[in-house]
C-alpha cells in the first residue's frame, strides 16, 4: 500500500479524525525501522519535517468531536479494528527498546508494548514499533500516530498536564548521571566546573543539567545534539569532557564505546527521572488498560506468578489474590473492556515485572543493572502496585 | 452573412448586472476572498478548539516563561533563567550570524572560482571545474558531517593544543583567540566611526556630481578608506589606545576567557560557504559569458588592459545577469542554515523549533513563529537584492 494514507473517522485524536501511517505510507516513510537503521542521519532531518507536518495536520483536521458522543474508548476500538498496536519506542537504546538482528524489538519498553498488545489483541506480534527520538515523541502521541508511548520518558508535571498527555506509571526509577573518562580522575559531578558537557535536546536531562550547575554556582559549556547517537559520537571524539543522560542510558551507551574500561559513570544521580509509559489524555479506559497492564506485571512478581508457572497457578493456586489476578475470580477484565484473562495473556507474553527487568536490563542482559530502586517495595525498592481487588 | 433573428429587447431585470463581465469578475473575486477568509477562520478556530479539547496548552504566553536550558553560543546575554523569548532571539541571532558570514564568504569564493573557470590557465580552469562539479553534486548535509567530523577528529584535545602565532589555540572545543576589549571611550570611537561613514557617503555623492558636471575624477577609494578608518583611529589614539586583550587560558578542562569560536559554527559556516560558492561560481561564469564578446574586444580596442576590461566593462554588465540568480543562492544559504540542528549548532531551528518546542509542547505556535521568521528573512533579502538589481540595471536614456 505504498504511497497511500488513510483518513479514518471515529477513531478521533484530533477533532474526531485521525490520520494513520500504514506500512510503507508516503506520509511518514521514515518511520519504518529498516529505513531508520539504513539512514539514521537523514532521519534526524526528517523528524523536523515531520514535526512541521504534524503541526500542519493539527490545523487542518476539522473539530467534529464536540458533536459526537464518544465511544467507551476510541483508542481501544481503533486498535482492535486495526488489529495492530502502534507503539512509540526509542530509536535504539539497548535494554529499553532496540531493534535486534531478526528485525524485532527488544527491551523492557518494547516488552511493555507487547504486554499491552497481548492484553488487548491476544497476540504479541501485533505491535508496530515506531522509533521516535526525544524531540518528536510527544507530537507523535498527540497527533495519534502512536497509541502508546513506551520510550523511557520522564514523568514531569508539565508533560502530564499541559501536553495533553497522561503518564500511567513508572516502569523504571532513574536519575540523571554523568559519564566521563577515567583518566580525568573526577570524584564528583561538581568537579566538572568549566567542562564541556554533551547532552540530548528535548530531554529533562538538558534542564536538570542547567538547574544543577546554576544551583551549585559552577559553570559549564553545553553542547546539545538531537540524537543520542550524535551525543555519544561527540563525547567519544573528545568534543565533550562528559556526557549526561539517565543513568540507565549511560550504562547502555557506555557499552557501545570501543574502550569501555576507559570510561566511568559518576556515582551521583542529580535528579529524579521516573520513566513511564504515556497515553493521550481524555481516554480514561485506554489509560486504565495501560496502567493496569503495568500493575499486573508488578503484582504478578509480588505474588510469584511467572511466565512458566502461570498455567500451573491457574490450575492449582488457592490464593484469592492470585485467582483475581488471573481472572478466575471477579470480573476485573470487564472494567477495562478486556477479556477476564487479560493479565494471564500479559504474564504469558512477557513474564512478570521482575522477569522482564532481569531479561532486558538485569542479570540476563549485557547491562547487568542491579534492581536497586526498581526492586519491589517489599524488597526495599520503590516498585509498588495497587492491588487487584 | 449570418442571418440573425431579430430578438426583441428583454425587459431589464435585476439579474442584468450578472451579464456584465466586469461585475461578474468582482463578484467571483469577492466570493473567493470570502471562501479564503472562511478557510482561514476555520483553520484557526479548529486548531484552537482541538488543542483545547486535547488539553494541550496554547497561546503565546509561554514566551515569557523561564527557558531553563543553556545554549552554547549566544550573541546576547543569556542564561538558563532567561525567558523562552530570549532563547528565540539567541537562536535568531545565531542563524543571522552564520547566514550573513556564509553569504559574504560564499560570494567571495564563488566569484574567485567563477573567474577561475574562465581563466586561460588550463590548470586553474580545470581545478575550478573540478571544485564546482564535486562540491555542488554532494548533498549539503553530508558535507556538513564531513566538515564536522573531519574538523573534530583532526584536532587535538585542549591540553595538547599548540599555540598558533603564539596566541591562538585550535582544539576539539573550537578556535580560541585573544579577545580585544576596550577599557573606556567605546562610544566616542563609535561616534567617530559613524561620522566617518556619514562623511564618506556625502563625499561619494559630491564626487559623482562633480564628475558628471566637470568630468574630473576624484580618488574616491583612498579618500573613503581614510574617512572610514581615520576618525575612529584618531580618537582611539587620542584616548591613549585604551585596549587590552583577554588571552584564552587553559583551565582544568577547557580554555577559558578570550574569544571561542565553536567547531559547530566553523563546520556549518564552512559547509554553507563552500557548498553555495560552487553554485555562485557557475552563476558568475554564465553571467560573464553572457556579456557579448564584442564588449570585451571593444574594451581592448580602446586600450584597456585585461583587468580593466573585466572590472570596468564586463563585470558591470555581467552583474545584471548575475544578481537575480545570486539572490536565490542567498535565500538558499539562509534556509540551508537550518541544517545546523544536525551538527549541534544552536540556530533558530535547533533552539526554538527544537528545544523550546519540545519543552513547551506548543508545536503549532512555535512552528508558525519559525516559519514567519524565515519568511521575513527571505523577503528582506529579496527586497535588498531587488533594490541592488535595480541600481545595477542599465539605465535607458
Amino acid at each position: 500500500m505504498r504511497g497511500r494514507f488513510w483518513v479514518r473517522g471515529n477513531i478521533g485524536t484530533i477533532g474526531g479524525l485521525r490520520v494513520t501511517a500504514e506500512r510503507g505510507s508516503a506520509l511518514y516513510p521514515d518511520l519504518l525501522p529498516a529505513r531508520w537503521e539504513k539512514g539514521p542521519r537523514i532521519a534526524s532531518v526528517m523528524c523536523c519535517i515531520r514535526t512541521v507536518l504534524l503541526a500542519a495536520l493539527a490545523c487542518l483536521i476539522p473539530a467534529a468531536a464536540s458533536a459526537q458522543t464518544p465511544p467507551a474508548s476510541r483508542t481501544l476500538d481503533a486498535v482492535i479494528k486495526r488489529g495492530v498496536l502502534n507503539c512509540g519506542v526509542n530509536t535504539g537504546l539497548a535494554g529499553f527498546s532496540a531493534p535486534d538482528d531478526k528485525g524485532g524489538w527488544t527491551g523492557i519498553d518494547a516488552d511493555f508494548c507487547r504486554a499491552v498488545a497481548a492484553a488487548v489483541l491476544n497476540d504479541t506480534a501485533k505491535v508496530k514499533y515506531l522509533p521516535l527520538n526525544a524531540k518528536e515523541r510527544f507530537t507523535a502521541l498527540q497527533s495519534g500516530e502512536v497509541d502508546l508511548l513506551s520510550r523511557n520518558t520522564t514523568w514531569t508535571m508539565s508533560r502530564d498536564t499541559s501536553l495533553g498527555l497522561a503518564f500511567v506509571g513508572v516502569i523504571y526509577y532513574d536519575g540523571s548521571a554523568f559519564m566521563t573518562r577515567k583518566s580525568l580522575g573526577l570524584k564528583s559531578v561538581k568537579d566538572l566546573a568549566g567542562a564541556s558537557i554533551c547532552t540530548q535536546t528535548g530531554t529533562t536531562n538538558e534542564l536538570v543539567l542547567a538547574d544543577y550547575f546554576a544551583t551549585n554556582g559552577i559553570t559549564y559549556k553545553p553542547v546539545v545534539f538531537e540524537r543520542l547517537v550524535e551525543v555519544l559520537a561527540a563525547y567519544n571524539s573528545g568534543r565533550c569532557d562528559a556526557m549526561t543522560t539517565d543513568s540507565s542510558q549511560l550504562i547502555s551507551e557506555r557499552l557501545r564505546l570501543q574502550n569501555v574500561d576507559e570510561h566511568e559513570i559518576l556515582p551521583e544521580l542529580i535528579s529524579k527521572e521516573p520513566l513511564g509509559p504515556v497515553v493521550r489524555q481524555g481516554d480514561q479506559q485506554w489509560e486504565s488498560i495501560a496502567r493496569w497492564v503495568l500493575f499486573a506485571m508488578l503484582n504478578a512478581e509480588e505474588l510469584g506468578v511467572t511466565q512458566k508457572n502461570a498455567d500451573e497457578m491457574i490450575a492449582t493456586s488457592p490464593n484469592p489474590e492470585i485467582r483475581r489476578l488471573l481472572g478466575l475470580e471477579g470480573e476485573f477484565g470487564k472494567g477495562i473492556g478486556l477479556a477476564n484473562d487479560w493479565a494471564v495473556r500479559v504474564i504469558k507474553a512477557v513474564g512478570n515485572y521482575g522477569e522482564a527487568f532481569e531479561r532486558n536490563l538485569g542479570t540476563g542482559s549485557r547491562l547487568a543493572i542491579p534492581r536497586g530502586k526498581n526492586a519491589l517495595w517489599k524488597d526495599g525498592g520503590l516498585q509498588y502496585a495497587p492491588p487487584i481487588r | 452573412m449570418m442571418q440573425r433573428n431579430p430578438q426583441p429587447l428583454q425587459p431589464s431585470s435585476w439579474l442584468d448586472p450578472l451579464y456584465d463581465p466586469k461585475i461578474r469578475g468582482i463578484i467571483f473575486q469577492v466570493l473567493l476572498v470570502l471562501a479564503l477568509a472562511f478557510l482561514a477562520y476555520e483553520i484557526v478556530t479548529n486548531t484552537a478548539a482541538n488543542l483545547r479539547r486535547q488539553n494541550i496548552a496554547s497561546g503565546f504566553d509561554f514566551l515569557s516563561r523561564t527557558a531553563g536550558f543553556d545554549i552554547s553560543q549566544s550573541m546576547i546575554p543569556y542564561k538558563s533563567t532567561s525567558s523562552y523569548a530570549a532563547a528565540f532571539f539567541v537562536g535568531l541571532g545565531n542563524t543571522l550570524l552564520v547566514a550573513a558570514l556564509g553569504i559574504v564568504l560564499a560570494t567571495l569564493l564563488g566569484f574567485v572560482i567563477g573567474l577561475g573557470r574562465l581563466s586561460s590557465n588550463w590548470l586553474i580552469a580545470k581545478l575550478s571545474l573540478l571544485y564546482v562539479e564535486v562540491v555542488r553534486n554532494v548533498p549539503l548535509l553530508l558535507q556538513l558531517f564531513i566538515w564536522y567530523v573531519a574538523v573534530l577528529r583532526a584536532l587535538p584535545m585542549p591540553h595538547d593544543a599548540k599555540p598558533i602565532a603564539g596566541v591562538a589555540y585550535f582544539d576539539t572545543r573550537g578556535l580560541h583567540t585573544p579577545l580585544p576589549l576596550l577599557d573606556q571611550g567605546g562610544w566616542l570611537i563609535a561616534i567617530a566611526a559613524l561620522t566617518g561613514i556619514a562623511l564618506t557617503v556625502w563625499l561619494n555623492i559630491w564626487a559623482r556630481q562633480r564628475q558628471e558636471q566637470t568630468g574630473q575624477r576624484f580618488p574616491l577609494f583612498w579618500s573613503s578608506l581614510g574617512l572610514v578608518v581615520g576618525p575612529p583611529l584618531l580618537v582611539f589614539l587620542l584616548l591613549g589606545a585604551p585596549l587590552h586583550f583577554e588571552q584564552p587560558t587553559l583551565g582544568r578542562f577547557n580554555f577559558d576567557g578570550g574569544l571561542t569560536i565553536l567547531p559547530e559554527f566553523l563546520a556549518l559556516l564552512a559547509g554553507l560557504a563552500f557548498y553555495t560558492a560552487s553554485f555562485i561560481a557557475e552563476i558568475v561564469r554564465s553571467g560573464i559569458e553572457g556579456v557579448p564578446r564584442g564588449q570585451k574586444e571593444a574594451a581592448s580596442a580602446i586600450g584597456l588592459s585585461n583587468a580593466q576590461a573585466l572590472r570596468l566593462v564586463v563585470i558591470p554588465q555581467a552583474l545584471r545577469l548575475i544578481i537575480p540568480p545570486l539572490t536565490n543562492q542567498y535565500l538558499n544559504l539562509t534556509k540551508n542554515s537550518a541544517l545546523a540542528v544536525a551538527i549541534g549548532y544552536p540556530d533558530l531551528v535547533s533552539v526554538f523549533a527544537g528545544t523550546v518546542l519540545n519543552q513547551t509542547g506548543q508545536a503549532v505556535e512555535v512552528v508558525l513563529i519559525t516559519m514567519a521568521v524565515y519568511l521575513a528573512i527571505s523577503l528582506l533579502t529579496s527586497m535588498f537584492m531587488n533594490w541592488f538589481n535595480a541600481r545595477m540595471a542599465i539605465v535607458e536614456r
